[in-house]
């Protein structure tokens, strides 16, 4: 504890903060990553829990000084200070040492044992004698310190700012980087210590999103469950899929990519800061113009930009259909069921009063018959289907449990992986136009499912030309295989199983519905939802 | 009976007619020490220690009538006789020793017990009435040996040698013993504020060992005092004479540092408590040793020290006096 005492009186006898800085710096140049860790918790402020009252420390001083207590009373007025009062009062009794002892007792140790050891002892006369004890293997100026870390009364002159400031050089993390480590719950012991100052950018655990839930495609067996009373009825919109986060005064926008698109939609990040903290909600972005939802066609325009113009602000407004509540009141919620997330998602988004900021509508169904007219009335509803969420679920991860499910009004698509290229021909000779598509299958492995030609303006080829040039595998004659990085929806107008594929299945007329820049390929659809397509297709025929 | 009683011109002892640091003019004024608050101008008649002449001349003039005497020898005044006892204090500072008859009373002026290179320890005077400060009457106030708090001083001033260090103390007493203190420890030339000078030189000429002293004005304006340390009095904090030096550390050596509420509230960075009154312990010790049945009490936390002694059955009684319980100014 004497590097700590050390720190302590240095930082208290200096008014400039460039020496603060200094001290605090030599601390943890030196520290253990525990101690440091329990000095950062001290020092901004984040232990208030006490141990012993103020008034029990007094307590067991009279208890074994038979101290007047009159005495002490006009020390306390003199001092105004339990801890310091007791210190100097060893001091005068002789209590303490002159100078510190050869052997040192970590910060750690105080904290962790010695501290809880003397405060567990439930005998009074036994506590006050290991309390003097404790003292006596200490200097006035330790006792002062440890009297403190006893009442939880700890305070020094230094700014979190400061102790941001000393990480931050001597560990070469950037100061922001720190703060946001600093911001939330936050441990002691050295794990602790090592994520606040890691030079990686480990688990920003703020501004982290939780997995996105997934939903399958809508098929007999769940229409054979389906009771309508049981089931939330939502429109399927298409835009990008989102998760908002309102942390530490902070907010940021994650895709399902995991792409942190926050600085993309700069009027929605304005928005969302007026969530309440300790939020997260899910949900669509979407470009709302003159009351419509606008094509994703619309919302591409606003994707992959580095600075979002004020014209393209104008013309493509963005705006967010919120439908799940994750995390609530700094609480993650996610194994509430809907039902009770929703209550939470309503009351969240009606504090927001922003007609940019919608709450998805719930629809009302009796019945099967209906929840298809339903969806065959999606398109007017700008929406391209409907979502089927059971009111008892909770929101799990990924694709694991039919708690949702999607309903599409055109269901065949697939979102594929770019796995190969091809220059095409005539007047795309030099150009690799000619694209065999993936899907995942349970191994991890991607399988050609399709190959396809067009779909994609001639903006889009010419940027995928250079990205193939620059990404080529291998080379198989005018063949080329790339990294598996680019997702692309994939339509087609009907889906069979094939013993001739390697992938089981065999589409008819694949084309290129869009460039999903949106998705990461770990996002792209699996086999195994392509066969639940199949059979939902086949149901349908 | 009462061998001195107070009055509106100070403590008066009526057998031997004269006054124990009157502070107003009066015909003899028998002075403990030279601070400013026991050593006033215009009486008639002074006499003091050996010791305490150049600074009482110091203080109130060359042509000072004064009379001195050897620690312990016996001088009538009146019907008493009267004696001077080294009090540890400052430079010459002395207890007043009263014999009359069988009744034997001291008047302690300002003392304390803790060893000081620049003063005669504190000597034990045994008698029937002791009359004692009380400044730092209160047990939180425990001092530190001398050395101990010269070692902190030392690292406090060597561990920047970027900036200047400036320490302030009272002149009179402080400064000196800070001195001395640290000529066990180095042998630095320490720069000194002007109001220092004259003070220190009487202290050199008594005999007390010291660091080697220089005015701030041997240097010219370029110099910047890196690394030097400068005693100066607390008036000279945040004065037009400190802009003479750039970003200086400040510390304040002084007993009440020792409370860090107070540190704070003075506004300098550093403390070091250093005093030149008895603590809590030492006032305790010293009134055992005096054997005195009666104790008055002069200045300071008088309320505490006579309740603390009261419930130890000692008769305890206060003297209403103008000395200044803050410890002296200059
Ligand atoms: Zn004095
Ligand atoms: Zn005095």
């Amino acid at each position: 504890m004497k590097d700590f005492v050390k720190l302590f009186d240095e930082i208290d006898s200096t008014t400039s903060t460039n020496e603060k800085v200094e001290a605090l710096k030599d601390y943890f140049k030196h520290a253990t990553p525990t101690d440091s860790m329990w000095t950062l918790l001290l020092l901004t402020g984040r232990l208030s829990k006490r141990t012993i009252t103020s008034r029990s420390l007094s307590r067991m001083f009279l208890t074994q000084t038979h101290y007047p207590e009159w005495l002490l009373e006009e020390c306390w007025d003199h001092v105004g200070d339990t801890a310091e009062t007791l210190s100097l009062l060893a001091h005068s009794l002789n209590l303490c040492r002159e100078t510190s002892s050869q052997t040192d007792t970590s910060l750690t140790a105080w904290m962790e044992e010695k501290i809880p050891n003397l405060a567990r002892i439930k005998d009074e006369e036994k506590q006050s004698q290991s309390l003097i004890n404790l003292w006596k293997k200490l200097t006035a100026q330790e006792i002062f310190i440890l009297n403190k870390l006893i009442t939880g009364a700890f305070r020094v002159g230094v700014s979190e700012k400061l102790v941001i400031r000393a990480l931050s050089e001597v560990y070469g993390v950037p100061t922001d980087q720190i703060a946001h480590r600093l911001s939330g719950n936050l441990d002691t012991g050295e794990q602790a210590f090592e994520r606040v100052v890691s030079q990686e950018a480990v688990a920003a655990n703020f501004s982290q999103p939780y997995p996105f839930c997934l939903a399958h495609p809508w098929n007999e067996r769940s229409e054979k469950n389906f009771d309508p009373k049981e089931w939330c009825i939502e429109w399927k919109y298409d835009g990008i899929r989102a998760q908002v986060i309102r942390r530490e005064s902070h907010t940021w926008i994650w895709s399902r990519g995991e792409e942190d698109i926050t600085e993309t939609f700069p009027e929605l990040t304005e928005i969302f800061t007026h969530l309440p903290e300790g939020t997260v909600i899910d949900g669509e972005i979407l470009v709302f113009r003159n009351q419509r939802i606008s094509s994703f066609q619309a919302l591409q325009k606003r994707l992959g930009r580095k600075k979002v113009s004020e014209q393209i602000l104008k013309d493509y407004p963005a705006g967010f259909m919120a439908y799940d509540c994750l995390e609530f009141n700094s609480r993650d919620i996610r194994q509430e069921t809907l039902k009770e997330r929703r209550k939470k998602l309503e009351k969240t988004v009606t504090k927001i009063h922003d007609s940019k900021v919608l709450l998805s509508p719930t629809i009302d169904v009796d019945t099967l018959e209906e929840l298809n007219e339903l969806r065959m009335k999606a398109r007017e509803r700008d929406a391209e289907g409907l979502m089927i969420k059971w009111w008892a679920g909770v929101y799990s991860v990924g694709r694991k449990t039919g708690n949702w499910w999607k309903y599409k009004v055109d269901p065949l698509t697939l979102d594929a992986v770019l796995l190969y290229a091809q220059s095409g021909t005539g007047r795309r000779s030099n150009l690799y136009t000619d694209y065999t598509f993936a899907l995942w299958n349970e191994k991890k492995e991607l399988i050609p499912f399709a190959k396809a030609y067009s779909g994609l303006d001639q903006s889009e080829i010419d940027e995928l030309d250079a990205w193939i040039r620059r990404h080529t595998k291998e080379k198989f004659g005018p063949v080329r295989s790339v990294q598996a990085e680019h997702v692309f929806e994939i339509g087609f107008e009907g889906i069979g199983s094939s013993a001739r594929h390697k992938s089981g299945i065999a589409v008819r007329f694949p084309r290129i519905l869009r460039w999903r820049k949106d998705k990461k390929a770990e996002d792209a659809d699996t086999l195994q939802s392509a066969q639940e397509l199949l059979r939902a297709v086949n149901r349908e025929e | 009976m009462d061998l001195i009683r107070a009055t509106n011109e100070g403590l008066y002892c009526p057998v031997g007619d004269f006054y124990i640091d009157p502070w107003r003019p009066v015909a003899n004024a028998i002075i403990t020490h030279a601070h400013a608050d026991h050593a006033h101008w215009g009486s008639r008649q002074y006499y003091s220690s050996a010791k305490c002449a150049p600074l009482l001349q110091l203080r109130l003039g060359e042509d000072l009538p004064l009379q001195t005497y050897l620690p312990s020898e016996k001088f009538p005044m009146g019907k008493t006789w009267v004696s001077f006892h080294p009090a540890g204090h400052i430079l010459g500072s002395s207890q007043v020793r009263i014999e009359y008859g069988s009744h034997v009373w001291v008047a302690s002026g300002d003392y304390k017990r803790t060893p000081d290179p620049s003063c005669d320890p504190f000597e034990v005077v045994p008698c029937d009435t002791f009359i004692s400060e009380a400044t730092f009457a209160l047990p939180v106030y425990q001092w530190d040996r001398g050395e101990v708090t010269a070692k902190k001083i030392l690292e406090w001033w060597q561990q920047d040698q970027e900036r200047p260090s400036l320490l302030f103390c009272y002149a009179l007493g402080k400064a000196q013993r800070i001195l001395a203190e640290l000529a066990r420890l180095t042998d630095r030339t320490i720069y000194i504020h002007g109001a220092l000078e004259a003070i220190t030189n009487i202290y050199r000429h008594a005999g007390v060992k010291m660091l080697p002293t220089a005015s701030i004005f041997d240097h010219d304006k370029g110099y910047s005092f890196k690394g030097d340390l400068i005693l100066a009095p607390p008036s000279a904090h945040r004065s037009p004479w400190m802009k003479r030096f750039k970003e200086p550390q400040t510390a304040f050596a002084s007993g009440w540092m020792l409370v860090r509420g107070t540190r704070r509230r003075k506004g300098y960075e550093k403390g070091f408590a250093l005093s030149d009154h008895a603590d809590w312990n030492e006032l305790n010790q010293t009134i055992q040793e005096t054997q005195a049945q009666t104790i008055f009490l002069t200045h300071g936390r008088t309320d505490v020290l006579q309740r603390y002694l009261t419930e130890q059955g000692k008769t305890v009684r206060l003297f209403q006096t103008e000395y200044d319980a803050h410890e002296e100014a200059s």
